[in-house]
C-alpha cells in the first residue's frame, strides 16, 4: 500500500511537473531495447457494437435497429467504410484514419466466456480474466506484468482508484486528473431522477453543478478543461514517454448504458474515444509505432432498439485494437449475421470469439509472453476455449 | 409494541448511525427494544485506544505552557524595547540568536503537534466507533449531548481537551441526571479554557485585590443562554454577572502550581467537604469572589466552590432548562421543525424524573412521532460519512482523508464554529456546494468499495426505507462505483 501510494505520489508531481516517471524499486530497462506500449481502454456500461462497427451490408441490421441504425457508407451520416460490408461510427473518424494506414482492426462480434448480463458481474470478468463468475481476486493486466518479469513493466491506471484489471501483485500506479474522466452529467441526471420527490436536493445539487462546471471551464493551465479527453489522451502519453514512462496503461471510459436516447449519448461517448486515441497517437510521437491500443467492453446490446430509442443489456459486441504496432487486416473473427435463427437467445448479437483470443494475441505478440504463461497464469484455463490469435501485431 | 419493517428501518436510521450488513435483520424482533436496551447506567459506549486521560493530558498542557511561556519570554527579550506594542513576531522567525531560544520554541512547536495529533486520533477512534458500534443510538445519543455542550478545538487550548472531554465528562453520563452531565462537563478543563472560565478573577477576592484583574463571564453567560435555560429562560444581566462572580476559582492547574504544591492542595481541601471536582479541576480559593451571589432571585450564601455548583444544579433542573432541551432533543432526531407534542413528551419525561436523561431517552423512543416513515432530516456530514461505512461494513482507516472530507462538507473534526454546536437544520448541511462534496466523497468511496453487490448493500443499509426508485437506479446501474454512488447520494440515504 505504501510502495503504491509513493508511486501514485510521485507520479503525480512528475505530471505536473511535466517530466518523465521516477519508479521505486524498478530494474534496469530491459536490454532489448525499450519496451513495447499497451493502453487497454474499457468501455464500462456495455458499448453498443452494432452501432461502432456498423454491419451496414446485413440485411437485418436496418429492419432491427429501425431510428437507431448508422446509415451505410455514403449516404448523409454515414458509416465510415471498412472492408467486407462493415463501416466505423461517422464519430470516429481518428480511428477510421489509422484504419486507413493500416493501424486499425476491429473484431465484430466478441464476447467473454460467460454469457451473463449484469454490468457488475461482467466487469469483473472482464477485468480478472477468469472463466467465470469470481474465480480470480486480480486482475489479468496485472498478471500479466508479473508474467513479464515482474518489474520491468511498469503499469498504470487512470482514474483515482486501480481499476480490478491492473490490482494483483505487482505494484502498480495510478494518476488522476481531477474527475475528468468521469462522467458528471451522466451521474447528476441519474440522481435528478432519484430527486423528484426531494426538490431541495434536486435543485441544489444542479446548482452546485453548475457552480462546478463554471469554475472548471476556467482552470489554468494545471486542469484540464471539462470534457477535453483529446487533451486526457495527451497527458496520458506524456506518463508513457521518457525512460521511466508506464508501459501498461488501464483507462475507463463511462457512460454506454444506452438504454434511452441513444445516438446522442453515443455520439458523445464514441468522439470522446476517438479523441482518447488521437490524444494518445499525437502524444506519443515515435512511440506510437510501439503502441498498442485495446478497446474492450463487458458485453453489447439487444440487436433490436428498445421502445426508447435505445438498446439493453445483450451479449455480442465489438473490439477494437489500434496502433503503431498493430498488422494491417480485415475483420478478427467470423460476422455470425443477424438473421433471426442466428441472435443469441433470439435477441443479441451471437458472440463468434472469446475476448480473450485477442488478448492473449496481443499479449504475446506484443508485451512478449510466452504462451505457458498465458495459458496457466495470465488466462488460466483458457488453452483449449481460448487460444491465442494470430496476425494481430 | 408491535413493530413492522419499517419501524425496524426507521431505528437504524434515525435513532442510530444506519445500518450495517445484518443489522436490519437482528433488530427487527424488536427495534424499540433495540434502541432501549442502549440505555446504560454506565452511558454511551468508549472509543478505543490507548489515549491520555484529562490528568496525563493537563501535565502535558502544562508542559506546553511553560515551554510557551518561555518563548514569549524569549520574543520579549530579543524585541526592540520601543516595540512593546507591537505584535509578536511571527511563529518560525528567528526571535533570537540565543541557540536555548531556538530549542525552547522547537519544544514548544512540538509539544503542540503531539498534541493536534493526539486529538487527530481521537477523532479517528471516535468515527470508527461510531463506523462499527452495535450501539449506534447510544452513540447518537452521546453527540448529541457533546454538541448540547460544546467545546471546540477551534481554540488549541480546549482542543487540547476535547477528546478527554467527550470520554470523561460527556459519555460516562449521557444516561444520568442533567444536573451531573452539565457539571461534569463545565468543570471540565475544555470547557474552562474554551469559554475563558479559567482566567476569571473575582475583584474583591483575595488575588482580584492584589492582581488588579477581574471577572470574565464568558462561561456563566453560555451556562445561562445555551447550556441550560435559555436566552429566554428569564435571566437577567445582573444574573449572568452574579453567576460569573460564584464562579471565580473554577480553574485548570498551572505550572505555578508545581512550584507552589501547598496551593492547589490546600484548594482541594477545601473543595473536598462540599463536592470534589473531577481529575483536570481546581478551584482556587485565592481568586473566588466572596459573599452572598443572588441569581435569579435565589440568594446563595457563600460556600466556595459549592456556591456556584448550588447555582448550576438549580439552572440544570430549571423548567426552562428542560423544555428549550427537549425542543432541541427532537429537533435533532426527529424533524427540523418539531411537533409540539413530541416536545411535550420529553418535557413532561425531563420534568416527571428529576432531569433523568434515561427517562428522557426513553420518552424519545416510545413516542409515536419518533416512527413517522417520512424522513425529514439531513444527516449531518459526518454521519452521512459514518453511515456510509456502516452501510459498506467498513470503518474510516485513515484520519487525514476523514479530516478533509469533513473540512470539504463543512464539518471539521471537533471544531464546531461558536459555542452553540454544529447547526442542526437542512439548510446547513445541503446546500449546493455541500452537496457537490457529498458526492465528490461518495464516488471516491464508491471507487475505493470492496463490494460485491451493491442492490445488496442497498438493501442491507436501508431496508425498507428503500424506494422502488433507488432500488432500481442501484440495479441498473452501469458499473458498482456507479450503483454505490448513487445509493449514498439518494434521498433516502442523504435523510435519517
Amino acid at each position: 500500500m505504501t510502495a503504491l501510494k509513493m508511486n501514485r505520489r510521485r507520479l503525480l508531481a512528475a505530471a505536473s511537473a511535466g517530466v518523465g516517471l521516477a519508479f521505486a524499486g524498478r530494474v534496469a530497462a530491459q536490454s532489448n531495447g525499450p519496451a513495447n506500449k499497451l493502453v487497454v481502454v474499457i468501455a464500462r456500461g456495455a458499448m453498443d457494437g452494432l452501432s461502432v462497427t456498423v454491419p451496414h451490408a446485413d440485411p437485418n441490421y436496418v429492419p432491427l435497429r429501425g431510428g437507431l441504425a448508422i446509415a451505410a457508407p455514403g449516404e448523409a451520416n454515414g458509416a465510415l467504410a471498412l472492408s467486407e460490408g462493415f463501416g466505423l461510427h461517422p464519430a470516429l473518424s481518428g480511428l477510421h484514419a489509422l484504419y486507413g494506414q493500416g493501424q486499425m482492426r476491429f473484431a465484430p462480434a466478441v464476447a467473454l466466456p460467460v454469457r451473463i448480463r449484469s454490468h457488475f458481474d461482467a466487469q469483473d470478468v472482464l477485468e480478472n480474466g477468469g472463466e467465470g463468475l469470481r474465480q480470480q481476486s486480480d486482475g489479468w493486466l496485472n498478471r500479466a506484468i508479473v508474467a513479464a518479469g515482474g518489474t520491468s513493466l511498469k503499469g498504470l491506471s487512470i482514474g483515482a482508484q486501480t481499476p480490478l484489471i491492473l490490482r494483483g501483485d505487482a505494484p502498480v500506479s495510478s494518476w488522476a486528473p481531477g474527475g475528468l474522466v468521469r462522467d458528471g452529467d451522466r451521474i447528476a441526471s441519474l440522481l435528478q431522477d432519484l430527486y423528484v420527490e426531494d426538490p431541495m436536493l434536486g435543485q441544489n445539487l444542479a446548482r452546485g453543478l453548475a457552480t462546478e462546471q463554471l469554475v472548471g471551464m476556467e482552470g489554468g493551465d494545471q486542469r484540464l478543461r471539462r470534457n477535453d479527453v483529446q487533451g486526457l489522451g495527451q497527458a496520458v502519453a506524456k506518463l508513457m514517454t521518457g525512460p521511466e514512462g508506464a508501459d501498461i496503461v488501464a483507462v475507463s471510459l463511462d457512460g454506454w448504458d444506452t438504454h434511452a436516447g441513444q445516438r446522442a449519448q453515443l455520439q458523445t461517448r464514441l468522439t470522446g474515444l476517438d479523441q482518447l486515441v488521437t490524444g494518445l497517437k499525437n502524444g506519443l510521437g515515435e512511440t506510437w509505432s510501439r503502441t498498442a491500443v485495446i478497446v474492450a467492453t463487458e458485453f453489447g446490446r439487444t440487436a433490436r432498439a428498445n421502445g426508447t430509442q435505445g438498446t439493453d443489456h445483450g451479449t455480442g459486441s465489438s473490439f477494437l485494437l489500434a496502433g503503431g504496432a498493430v498488422k494491417r487486416g480485415g475483420p478478427i473473427g467470423d460476422w455470425p449475421t443477424l438473421a433471426d435463427n442466428r441472435l443469441f437467445e433470439n435477441r443479441d448479437l451471437a458472440p463468434t470469439l472469446d475476448i480473450r483470443s485477442v488478448f492473449k494475441g496481443v499479449l504475446r505478440d506484443h508485451m512478449g509472453l510466452d504462451r505457458a504463461a498465458l495459458d496457466a497464469r495470465v488466462f488460466p484455463g483458457s488453452a483449449a476455449e481460448a487460444p491465442a490469435m494470430d496476425g494481430l501485431i | 409494541m408491535a413493530s413492522s419493517p419499517t419501524d425496524t428501518a426507521v431505528a437504524v436510521s434515525r435513532l442510530g448511525l444506519g445500518a450495517r450488513p445484518g443489522e436490519i435483520d437482528r433488530v427487527a424482533a424488536d427495534p424499540r427494544g433495540w434502541a432501549i436496551g442502549q440505555i446504560r447506567p454506565l452511558g454511551a459506549p468508549q472509543p478505543s485506544g490507548q489515549f491520555a486521560d484529562t490528568a496525563e493530558r493537563v501535565a502535558q498542557y502544562i508542559d506546553y505552557q511553560s515551554d510557551a511561556g518561555l518563548v514569549r519570554r524569549d520574543r520579549r527579550a530579543a524585541a526592540p524595547a520601543t516595540a512593546d506594542a507591537a505584535p509578536a513576531p511571527a511563529p518560525g522567525m528567528p526571535d533570537a540568536a540565543d541557540p536555548q531560544a531556538v530549542a525552547r520554541r522547537e519544544a514548544r512547536q512540538a509539544a503542540r503537534r503531539d498534541i493536534t495529533q493526539d486529538t487527530a486520533q481521537e477523532f479517528l477512534a471516535r468515527a470508527q466507533l461510531g463506523a462499527t458500534t452495535d450501539d449506534g443510538f447510544a452513540e447518537r445519543w452521546a453527540l448529541f449531548w457533546s454538541n448540547a455542550l460544546t467545546v471546540s478545538a477551534a481554540k488549541f487550548a480546549s482542543g487540547a481537551f476535547v477528546g478527554q472531554y467527550e470520554r470523561e465528562a460527556i459519555r460516562p453520563h449521557v444516561f444520568g441526571r442533567f444536573e451531573d452531565l452539565v457539571l461534569a462537563a463545565e468543570q471540565h478543563p475544555a470547557m474552562l479554557l474554551y469559554l475563558d472560565q479559567a482566567r476569571s478573577v473575582g475583584p474583591d477576592s483575595l488575588a482580584g485585590a492584589r492582581r488588579n484583574a477581574g471577572l470574565n463571564e464568558n462561561l456563566a453567560r453560555e451556562m445561562m443562554e445555551l447550556h441550560t435555560v435559555g436566552a429566554d429562560g428569564g435571566y437577567t444581566q445582573g444574573d449572568v454577572t452574579e453567576l460569573a462572580r460564584a464562579l471565580t476559582g473554577w480553574s485548570v492547574p498551572a505550572a505555578r502550581d508545581q512550584r507552589q504544591p501547598a496551593r492547589p492542595q490546600r484548594a482541594r481541601r477545601m473543595a473536598a467537604p462540599t463536592e470534589p471536582g473531577p481529575d483536570g479541576f481546581v478551584f482556587r480559593a485565592n481568586v473566588h469572589e466572596p459573599g452572598t451571589r443572588t441569581v435569579m432571585g435565589k440568594a446563595y450564601p457563600a460556600a466556595g466552590l459549592a456556591q456556584g455548583q448550588a447555582i448550576l444544579r438549580d439552572l440544570a433542573r430549571h423548567p426552562a432548562t428542560a423544555k428549550r432541551l427537549s425542543r432541541r432533543l427532537a429537533a435533532h432526531f426527529v424533524a427540523d421543525d418539531p411537533s409540539p407534542a413530541l416536545v411535550a413528551r420529553l418535557e413532561t419525561a425531563w420534568t416527571g424524573s428529576g432531569g433523568d436523561l434515561a427517562q428522557v431517552a426513553r420518552a424519545l423512543i416510545d413516542a409515536p412521532e419518533t416512527w413517522t416513515p417520512q424522513p425529514a432530516k439531513i444527516k449531518t456530514p459526518y454521519e452521512f460519512i459514518v453511515s456510509a461505512h456502516r452501510a459498506l461494513g467498513t470503518r474510516p482507516p485513515r484520519v487525514q482523508p476523514l479530516r478533509q472530507a469533513l473540512l470539504d462538507m463543512g464539518q471539521p473534526p471537533f471544531s464546531p464554529p461558536s459555542p452553540e454546536g454544529w447547526p442542526d437544520l437542512a439548510a446547513d448541511w445541503a446546500g449546493p456546494d455541500a452537496l457537490v462534496k457529498r458526492l465528490n466523497w461518495s464516488r471516491t468511496a464508491a471507487d475505493a468499495a470492496q463490494a460485491a453487490d451493491p442492490s445488496a448493500v442497498a438493501a442491507s443499509a436501508l431496508g425498507a426505507r428503500l424506494s422502488e426508485r433507488t432500488r432500481l437506479a442501484v440495479a441498473r446501474a452501469e458499473s458498482r462505483p456507479e450503483a454505490l454512488t448513487l445509493l449514498f447520494m439518494s434521498p433516502e440515504f442523504q435523510r435519517r
